[in-house]
């Protein structure tokens, strides 16, 4: 019987594979040994690892493993190239973009395959998704780069950049990294995970042969020392990680106090909501793309199934159905679902998680596929009869394994979406208008993504909330990421002697909640001639407690009415004119009514701006469209400067109220007499109980509850008597932002965007539509 | 079937007579939970041709079974018995006795021809002992618009001609108008008048305005026992696309899932080149399973189809890009 004829009879997918022998030949006329890019050359290792196929165990190539002397090397080329690089100016610089972008689709295929051999990915995802998104990346930035000057007239570029990123998507991660840096103004050393070094490599090739200046990008490989190298270099102004929570946290606390710049992208177990009313084929094919695309080794995948009850076993038994024809195989064939795992070592990782969450009770699905017997494979794992409390519902698994639970109400879908320590995205599915977007408005993530998954776009900012990290990658928003903030300060802040004020003795207290309360430790101390209550650290977590559950309702009050309230405030701070201006004095001395006038405009700024700050909406090249909203960021603690005493204490302040966070704020330990005023200002201005709660007493001491405390989402430290060091370093723990002048003083009359910025989170909600 | 040549089991012919669609009431609870997000279904839709290939001699075998499942069709005002004569003998041996050889395969013929009730007696003649089925377009086709009575009188005259197949138009303003016990009524009086013939329901999926739609009209074709649905008469200005391919190919499953019977899908219109049938057949094994890879349970309605899949043909066994005019017409 005839080839042909035999297959005729049952008509099974042969082999595809793509051709490698163009990538085979890179490798081989590099003699299969690669160096680092430093300057514009390329500089040999003193020692190399292998790269390895996960796809066969065969060794790609030796990378080599940077040294010290190599990175301190790359971070003075980077320096040295800062000056001109800017001076280049934003077309140049644009030009440059570009014909990065040009070069990249003019190799696409060798980038592609080189991809897939060295990570395991299919050939269809980098051929179709990773490279033309890193082309478009490119183009995108290269235009922001054009407009920078025009757009930013606040900001300036950051400078010398050190970024670090994984192997899950390494050349588009690279792409997320460099081309906002370099649009912006920046220099940069990228260190690729020792997995994946092969992409970030033909990339330096392809930025020499573009005209890239040297030193402008330079590429170093090696393991987790290059990274901590770069991290705590004490010459690199901005440090931009994407990997892992655990890595993120030790990041965080290794940058403390450096005045480094950070963006962390890191982990996540994203919900995937199927309504009862959803196009349930189509949930099912997006779960596809949610947890069986890259083998499901994406930070944002939709690993997390939350099912209506009512169709969950209909739901469950399409999913089975579905998972029966999903292929798995060498990713470079052309007709496979699903390639390798990238390493042994995760591989066990994945195996060891799935078998724990059999052992609590899942029960486990896997698709009837075959492995290839060689290399790192596993196959697409559904796990059903999982509960918030499993393991595998809260760990964050990183290979083809879906976990499903079920919901009752969407008021439940929200609340097991949000039952995670992450938030880096969401998808809700349901045909119904009114859920998508209510569900959208409450899941707490930077991506939402409505009836359909994993959708990126470099016009759309991606990043997340909570313990995923902070910073966005992509869009207007992602830009900020690259830019410092021209800081507008003063030469120096006046600071008279205390005089003794009032006759008759007054009791200050702490204002918690809504209420005047005493201080739990009963203690006072004394500055402007007054006592005032020393708040520990029960007073620290009473108020974060109040904050935290009046926070919801402040955020989803209409923003009209807040900033009705904030002019409300000004109206009663007018009224008290007299009192405050006395309040101010004591530090401030002559120039007291000055700065209460500056502050009655600074309330008013806050005021009017309050419902001005407003989302916006990206035009990624689909039909639909993506919104931002910009999100307050939760409960957020304040350390307010020393001086001005009452202009500090509310620059500091009012922008977050204003955009629906809930405050604690310190107040300044020298003249706490200003916020102790605005207590019964606030009480009678209609500020809901809880959401803005002020503290005084000592800063070293609040600030360390404040900054462990893991209910706190977001950290203003403007203290001018302690260091953003141990804020900053506590602030690991649940990775809340942090936001520090180090010790600068602040011009508080600035009404620059940035301190609405700070104050909010940016969400990217994704609405493709269709009748 | 193809006859593959065995010199051991001589020629065997894959097996399974397709059972009839027994139908079930109608169930409106069912087709009105029926939604379909067009966004996602499109997005699977770009996709999927990126997803599957089938190269070298898989690709030769899977191009002899797209044959196998065309329904060769001519629905032309000029159509005459001299171009049905053609057709026919075009539908007989769709591939040269060279290219069969070298090949390996026996013998090869399409799945039915398609023609107008006006040649279906000269078709079942110049058809007479190759096995090859006639279909006839039916019911008022392309709009079905005209007197019911004498939509189901068309059918009984082509079915008394000879015709093996009906392919009934439906009433689009029963989908439009949300109208499925109408819907219901007629279909299941089309499926009845064709008696033994085999019906096709033709949902003219590019006018029913929304995938939804097509999903629920899908469904209500179904349950009133159609045996096959199909997109499209090729006469609307939107034919057979893989989004329609989707959405009728999950309501097939879901179908066969409630009643255990498996329905034929047949897109038409618009399928010119090899790589497109390729893709239909390709969704027909992803969604739905290999029993339809099968002109039991698939056909592809089409008429310049076949000549596209000879230059293929040739090009794998000669290695060379062929043209147009080395292959007989149809």
């Amino acid at each position: 019987m005839s080839k042909v004829a035999d297959i005729l009879e049952t008509l099974p997918y042969g082999p595809a594979p793509e051709d490698a022998k163009a990538t085979a030949k890179w490798l081989e006329d590099h003699g299969r040994k690669f160096g680092i890019y430093v300057g514009g050359e390329w500089l040999s290792g003193e020692s190399h690892f292998e790269s390895v196929n996960p796809a066969d165990g065969t060794v790609l190539g030796s990378i080599a493993q940077a040294s010290n002397e190599q990175v301190n090397q790359a971070v003075a080329a980077a320096r040295k190239a800062l000056p001109e690089w800017q001076a280049m100016g934003g077309t140049a610089r644009a030009k440059i973009l570009y014909a990065i972008a040009r070069k990249v689709q003019k190799h696409s295929r060798l980038f592609a395959v080189l991809e897939t051999m060295d990570n395991g990915k299919p050939i269809r995802e980098t051929r179709d998704i990773d490279v033309p998104l890193v082309a478009r990346h490119f183009y995108y930035h290269a235009g922001w780069a054009k407009v920078m000057e025009a757009e930013f007239p606040d900001y300036q570029p950051v400078g010398v950049c050190g970024q670090i990123i994984p192997w899950n998507f390494p050349l588009l991660m690279l792409a997320w990294k460099i081309a906002p840096a370099l649009a912006m103004g920046n220099t940069v050393i990228l260190k690729p995970a020792e997995f994946t070094s092969l992409s970030a490599i033909l990339f330096a090739e392809i930025c020499h042969e573009a005209g890239v200046p040297a030193g402008v990008v330079n590429i170093i490989t090696g393991d987790g020392e290059v990274g901590r190298a770069i991290v705590e270099h004490p010459n690199i102004d901005k440090i931009a990680f994407t990997g892992s929570t655990e890595v993120g946290r030790i990041i965080r606390k290794a940058t403390a106090g450096t005045e480094k710049k950070l963006s962390l992208e890191l982990g996540g177990k994203s919900p995937f909501i199927v309504f009862e009313d959803a196009d349930l084929d189509s949930a099912v094919e997006g779960l596809v793309d949610a947890i069986w695309f890259n083998q499901g080794q994406v930070c944002c995948a939709g690993s997390r199934l939350l099912v209506q009850e009512g169709v969950a076993e209909k739901v469950y038994a399409k999913i089975r159905t579905r998972m029966a024809t999903l292929r798995v195989g060498s990713p470079l064939d052309k007709a496979v679902d699903l390639g390798a795992i990238v390493d042994r070592s995760q591989l066990e990782r994945i195996n060891s998680l799935v078998e724990k969450g059999v052992e609590e009770g899942a029960t486990k699905y896997q698709s009837p596929c075959d492995l290839p017997a060689d290399g790192f494979y596993f196959p697409p794992t559904l796990l059903t009869d999982v509960e918030p409390a499993s393991t595998v519902a809260q760990t964050e698994i990183f290979g083809p394994v879906l976990v499903a639970m079920t919901f009752r109400t969407p008021a439940e879908a929200v609340a097991l979406g949000n039952n995670t320590v992450y938030g880096l995205a969401a998808s809700v599915w349901t045909q119904n208008l009114d859920i998508a977007h209510d569900i959208a408005a409450q899941l707490k993530a930077g991506a939402i993504w409505v009836n359909c998954t994993n959708q990126f776009d470099a016009s759309c900012g991606f990043g997340g909330y909570r313990e995923s990290g902070f910073g966005r990658e992509g869009g207007r928003e992602g830009l900020y990421e690259y830019l410092k903030w021209k800081t507008p300060t003063i030469s120096e802040t006046k600071q008279t002697s205390g005089e003794s004020l009032p006759k008759i003795d007054r009791t200050h207290k702490l204002y918690i909640g809504g209420k005047q309360v005493r201080p739990d430790g009963g203690y006072s101390y004394e500055a402007v001639g007054q006592e005032f209550a020393i708040a520990n650290r029960k007073d620290a977590r009473n108020a974060v407690e109040v904050a935290a559950s009046a926070q919801a309702s402040w955020a989803k009050t209409a923003a009209f009415t807040r900033s009705q309230i904030l002019y409300y405030l000004a109206e009663n701070m007018e009224g008290a004119r007299e009192q405050l201006i006395a309040a101010i004095q004591p530090t401030g001395g002559d120039s007291a009514s000055e700065e209460f006038e500056q502050a009655i405009e600074l309330v008013l700024h806050y005021a009017a701006m309050a419902d001005k700050y407003e989302g916006t909406v990206h035009q990624p090249p689909f039909r639909g469209f993506t919104y931002t909203q910009n999100e307050a960021i939760g409960v957020v603690a304040t350390l307010a400067p020393e001086s001005p005493s009452l202009l500090g204490f509310l620059g500091v302040t009012l922008p977050l109220i204003a955009m629906g966070n809930a405050v604690v704020a310190v107040a300044s330990e020298s003249n706490p007499l200003p916020a102790v005023e605005l207590m019964r200002i606030i009480e009678a201005s209609d500020v809901p109980a809880g959401v803005w709660n002020i503290l005084t007493g000592h800063h070293a001491e609040l600030e360390k509850t404040l900054a462990d405390h893991l209910g706190v989402d977001g950290l203003w430290h403007f203290s001018t008597v302690t260091s953003a060091s141990t804020v900053q370093e506590l602030s690991a723990g649940n990775l809340k932002q942090t936001w520090s002048s180090y010790g600068k003083n602040i011009d508080f009359t600035s009404t620059s965007v940035e301190f609405l910025r700070r104050a909010t989170q940016v969400k990217n909600i994704w609405v493709p539509y269709g009748s | 079937m193809a006859q593959i040549s065995d010199p051991i089991g001589g020629d065997s012919l894959i097996p399974h007579e397709l059972q009839r669609n027994p139908g079930q009431h109608l169930d409106l609870d069912w087709v009105q939970s029926l939604v379909v997000n067009r966004s996602a279904v499109e997005r699977r839709a770009d996709t999927f041709p990126k997803r599957r290939t089938v190269k070298k001699e898989w690709q030769a075998a899977w191009l002899i079974r797209a044959i196998e499942c065309i329904d060769l069709t001519t629905l032309s005002g000029d159509d005459t018995t001299g171009n049905v004569h053609r057709l026919c003998m075009k539908a007989r041996n769709p591939l040269s006795g060279e290219l069969l050889e070298s090949l390996g395969i026996e013998s090869v013929h399409t799945g039915a021809v398609c023609v107008y009730h006006q040649y279906v007696s000269d078709a079942v003649r110049f058809l007479k002992g190759s096995g090859i089925p006639v279909a006839a377009v039916s019911t008022g086709f392309p709009a079905g618009l005209s007197p019911f009575k004498q939509r189901l009188e068309e059918i009984h005259h082509s079915v008394s001609d000879g015709a093996d197949e009906i392919d009934i138009v439906i009433t689009r303003s029963h989908v439009l108008r949300g109208d499925w016990d109408a819907l219901y009524d007629e279909m299941k009086a089309f499926r009845e008048a064709c008696g033994e013939a085999h019906v096709k329901a033709i949902l003219a999926t590019g006018e029913l305005g929304t995938l939804t739609n097509v999903a629920r009209a899908s469904a209500v074709c179904m349950m009133a026992g159609a045996d096959f649905i199909k997109t499209s008469t090729g006469k609307e200005p939107v034919n057979a696309t893989l989004p329609y391919a989707f959405v009728m190919a999950r309501l097939i499953r879901e179908y066969q899932e409630r009643t255990g019977a498996k329905i034929g899908f047949k897109p038409a219109g618009g399928i010119r080149t090899a790589k497109q049938s390729l893709d239909y057949l390709m969704l027909m094994k992803d969604e739905l399973g290999d029993d339809w890879l099968s002109p039991h349970l698939f056909r592809i309605g089409a008429s310049t189809l076949l000549a596209d899949i000879e230059r293929q043909l040739e090009h794998y066994i000669s290695g060379r890009y062929s043209a147009f005019n080395r292959h007989p017409m149809g």
